[in-house]
């Protein structure tokens, strides 16, 4: 509703309206395009790494530029790119799958999505001003506390800001999952997605402390004298890694445990079944969710430990293979007996489980400490994580784009694009990583900038090389099928797929409060029983009235842009102290803001009962 | 069906590929051509691994195949609704407990890999060589403390025995890797050192990198591992040992080359003994294999690399241009000629087959 108004009032308004909303269905779109911006800049990146490969020598770019070039690759495909994308599917559908106007804080939503952005574009800015970080995207202490210039300064501001609003959007969608499910919804009735939503919201609410702690000790280390990593003034350079691990391993989980829901409702609807097993499903979500936990040294086998913490550490890690296989096995048996329909987003869910299935092998065999001697910090390594993140994340994504498209802009995506789009990337993803393992077991470490003639790598690199070209090409053909889509396709109705759960028993794209009334959930997939007893839609569980809803605000956007300039007060006041100005600037921005959203009453509005039924006369309550 | 066959052919295309490569690889430089004890006990462990994947492959790409062609919807079919199966508890048992299984099988014999290569049993025993290994930004220190031996970028070692390496670094993490011989171990600044074992099996010159992101010549950090027979490696400590750092060249060009090194160079280098520590220790220099482990060793590239050390290793801590290109010339001559052993310079590398 008021996405048409502000359509009739023009673009400043249009931007204006996005810079306020508290939306969840408009935050939505906000990560989507962000996340997918920086998705492009980190193919980018990557494509440049890979034209530096492609044969022995190459002198296409230098050594430093290399090292700034898989930094900020690595760090903007984790931070920038998947994560955002993922809040973008939370945001576009775990309200509407459990049958709630809204997430529980819509302020802190968009607080969440602002300070990402900010804390994505320091990290973005550093490009411009004297160079990127170059330490790794695992900043290793002490290369990257000894780094001259200021680039590991911009990632310890930049991740520092967007983790802080991963940080608050995790919590946000704990509490929306506990506390704003319809009647009838009990945890046991939710759809996968959302259940993996809710265990990976526990994971961040756990997970990126650890990471806040870490960077506020690299900042002191960097920007304030102090040496918690300095061994020569009786730091240590290890806790560095502990405490980076201790988040970066929980977060490969963040990343891929919502698209193993997304996975999960995928087949489930594409295979007219409900899904097999389904509470082994949520058990084995939430059993990798906690085993994410307790593996993180399994990066450190080298590192010298000693062999009990590293025997201890194999076995957990191996454990994880466990659940794993067993949604593995509960996919397939979905399928069986089903009526599969090859969409974009099955194809995308299907090609899914060989690729991922062999990232999770070359995991298993990562996993056992010895044999670590020899894959550790080579192209085995490289191999076997772009496996699981561009085979499991990636292929992820694309799936749930083309799945909830429609229900986040009322289209579907062109068929044949997705598909044609679908082809290209696939086989240039295993071109790519596939051979990756070999060259790592031949004797190519990994964050090589140039490997020497003569070592036998040269074909295996080339080859690499042309599968990310390919890779490329089905992503311009899917960016092309967004626009086609929008130009040229026509609009659908709430439910084009057949859907089981509830986000199908709303209009495409949903109003703006989500549900005229909130449904009465009957079981597991709530929709489907109900088309099953022959009924059009959900029964509603109260009578139509007054639905409040909360106000838009600028403020969101103030605090973050608070941050923002006082960050590159912090950067900078290492050179001169007159860019202390900067921290008193943006801090008073921030800090005001704050106080005026504490001060100031706001207590939304309500969307009277009168407006209501007319929007069910065109067509809202369906 | 256009679709999972085009899978197929593409998963028979790799599969094709993995068997062309495994016979790939630079001799001297595979882990998947083990020379030695612990990268062969790394391979074994590797090949287990590998087997037990492979069947777990076999069955999840077999029903998949199965499901995939079988469950297809078809024309006609679109109305029907298929049996809403909920779940089935003895099947659900089987795939957990059958990867439990699976991986017990694995985690034993990791298990004692484990501590295999961690044993230090012997190190300290008498005839027992351990040899200090320092990592610096680009290059690799090696000191016989017993023998009072330094080198650097070459390491060399008896066959047949144990050699233990205490590693760590000056600056920051680096990794050194010998991928045909033993694996890798990071060498930590500060306190964290670290120990591994070297056992190779055959003579020969093995090729190692540096394995942790350290700097912009991280991919330049290269180094080799000569093993010798016993007898010869005697030989070069004697060789070693004896060095003279004063001794005078032959040439008079190496010989002002001398003057020149004395007087540029001596406050990071050193030539045998004790090493000054900040460069490397130039024992030996003119048998080396490589120039700062990846050129070539002829005089121009030399030359090339006293007086543009930072265009061929950025990010180096070597002076640029400190003498001129006339000077360097002549401390080439003169570290050309330093070649106080030539223990395993008969000993074949690979990579000059090609």
């Amino acid at each position: 509703m008021s996405t048409a108004l502000a359509q009739k009032r023009g673009l400043g308004a249009v931007i204006w309206d996005y810079l306020t909303t508290v939306d969840h269905k408009k935050i939505a779109h906000l990560y989507l395009v962000s996340g997918g911006l920086f998705f492009l800049i980190g193919g980018l990146e990557a494509m440049i790494i890979r034209i530096q490969l492609m044969k022995p020598d190459n002198d296409f770019i230098s050594a430093g530029l290399y090292n700034e070039m898989i930094t900020m690759h690595g760090t903007t495909m984790i931070f920038l790119a998947a994560m955002p994308l993922i809040f973008a599917l939370m945001n576009a559908v775990v309200p509407l799958q459990i049958g709630a106007r809204d997430v529980a804080f819509p302020f802190l939503n968009s607080l969440g999505f602002w300070l990402f952005l900010f804390g994505g574009l320091i990290l973005n800015v550093s490009w411009f001003t004297g160079g990127a970080p170059d330490a790794g995207w695992t900043n290793y202490a002490p290369l990257s506390t000894t780094s001259p210039g200021h680039g590991v300064d911009y990632y310890v501001m930049g991740l520092q800001i967007s983790g802080a609003g991963t940080l608050i959007g995790g919590i946000n969608f704990l509490v929306t999952i506990v506390n704003m499910r319809a009647p009838g919804m009990t945890y046991m009735r939710m759809p996968l997605f959302t259940w993996s939503v809710f265990v990976t919201s526990t994971l961040i609410l756990f997970a990126f402390p650890a990471l806040t702690v870490g960077l506020f000790l690299m900042m002191f280390d960097r920007m304030f004298g102090s040496a918690f990593f300095d061994v020569g003034l009786g730091g240590n350079a290890i806790i560095w890694e502990h405490l980076f691990w201790i988040f970066g391993h929980p977060e490969v989980y963040i990343l891929i445990l919502p698209l193993f829901g997304a996975f999960s409702d995928i087949f489930s609807t594409f295979s007219k079944k409900r899904l097999f097993g389904y509470s082994a499903m949520v058990f084995a979500t939430v059993l990798i969710g906690f085993l994410g936990f307790m593996v993180w040294a399994h990066h450190m086998f080298t590192v010298g430990m000693g062999p009990i913490a590293n025997s201890i550490f194999a076995v957990a890690t191996m454990a994880i293979a466990v659940p794993t296989g067993i949604k593995i096995f509960n996919w397939l048996f979905t399928m069986w007996g089903g009526q599969i329909k090859m969409t974009s987003a099955m194809l995308w869910s299907v090609a899914f489980i060989p690729s991922f299935t062999i990232g999770g092998m070359t995991g298993v065999m990562l996993a056992a400490a010895a044999a670590d001697f020899q894959y550790h910090d080579t192209y085995f390594v490289v191999g076997h994580f772009h496996y699981v993140i561009v085979g499991g994340v990636v292929f992820g994504i694309f799936a749930a784009l083309h799945y909830w498209w429609p229900k986040m802009f009322g289209k579907v995506l062109n068929e044949k694009l997705g598909k044609l789009a679908f082809w290209p990337f696939f086989i240039g993803f295993h071109l790519t990583f596939f051979i990756q393992h070999f060259l790592g077991l031949m004797g190519m470490p990994r964050r090589y900038w140039v490997f020497l003639d003569g070592q036998g790598l040269a074909t295996g690199n080339m080859i690499s090389t042309i599968g990310a070209f390919l890779m490329a090409i089905g992503t311009l053909i899917f960016l092309y099928n967004i626009i086609y889509t929008a130009v040229k396709e026509k609009k659908v109705g709430g439910d084009p797929w057949g859907g089981r759960s509830l986000e199908w028993s709303i209009p495409s794209p949903p109003p703006h409060y989500n549900f005229v009334q909130t449904p009465l959930v009957r079981g597991l997939d709530p929709l489907w029983i109900e088309k099953m007893d022959g009924k059009e839609g959900m029964t509603p569980a109260e009578p139509l009235g007054d639905i409040h809803m909360p106000n838009a605000s600028i403020l969101p956007f103030m605090i973050s842009l608070g941050t923002f300039i006082a960050g590159f007060g912090f950067i900078y006041q290492v050179d001169d102290p007159t860019w202390l100005i900067l921290v008193f600037v943006g801090m008073g921005i921030t800090l005001g803001s704050m106080l005026t959203r504490s001060l100031k009453d706001d207590l939304g509005h309500h969307i009277h009962k009168e407006e209501l039924e007319e929007d069910i006369k065109k067509g809202a309550g369906k | 069906m256009r679709g999972w066959m085009g899978k197929f052919r593409s998963l028979f295309l790799f599969g094709a590929l993995t068997l062309l490569l495994a016979g790939c690889g630079e001799e001297n430089l595979s882990a998947l051509k083990p020379k030695g004890y612990g990268a062969e006990l790394l391979l074994d462990l590797m090949l287990i691994s590998i087997a037990i994947m492979i069947f777990v492959f076999i069955i999840v790409m077999a029903i998949y195949a199965f499901v995939l062609v079988r469950y297809r919807e078809k024309k006609g079919q679109e109305h029907t609704i298929p049996k809403q199966t909920e779940g089935n508890k003895a099947l659900e048992v089987i795939w957990t407990v059958i990867p439990i299984i699976l991986l017990l099988v694995l985690a034993i014999p990791t298990v004692q890999a484990t501590f295999d290569l961690a044993d230090k049993s012997t190190q300290g025993d008498e005839g027992v060589i351990t040899i200090d290994v320092t990592a610096n930004q680009y290059w690799w220190q090696f000191t016989y403390a017993d023998q009072e031996i330094a080198t650097s970028q070459e390491l060399y070692i008896p066959t047949g025995e144990r050699v233990y390496l205490n590693m760590k670094s000056s600056d920051v993490i680096h990794s050194f890797w010998l991928p045909s011989i033993a694996g890798k171990m990071d060498t930590n600044p500060g306190e964290n050192m670290n120990t591994m074992y070297l056992e190779a099996y055959e003579e020969g010159v093995y090729w190692g990198h540096c394995a942790e992101l350290c700097g912009p010549s991280h991919s330049l950090m290269d180094f080799r591992v000569i093993a010798v027979s016993q007898d010869e490696y005697d030989q070069w400590v004697e060789d070693m040992k004896n060095i003279d750092p004063e001794a005078a060249p032959e040439t008079t060009t190496a010989q002002e080359g001398q003057q020149l090194f004395n007087d540029n160079c001596m406050s990071c280098h050193a030539i045998g003994g004790a090493s000054a520590g900040v460069g490397p220790n130039l024992a030996n220099f003119g048998n080396r294999e490589k120039i700062a482990g990846i050129l070539e060793p002829t005089k121009e590239n030399l030359v090339d690399w006293i007086v543009h050390p930072d265009e061929i290793k950025p990010g180096n801590q070597m002076p640029t241009e400190i003498v001129s290109e006339e000077e360097a010339s002549k401390i080439a001559d003169y570290l050309l000629q330093l070649q106080h052993s030539d223990v395993g310079t008969d000993v074949p590398t690979q990579n000059e087959d090609e």
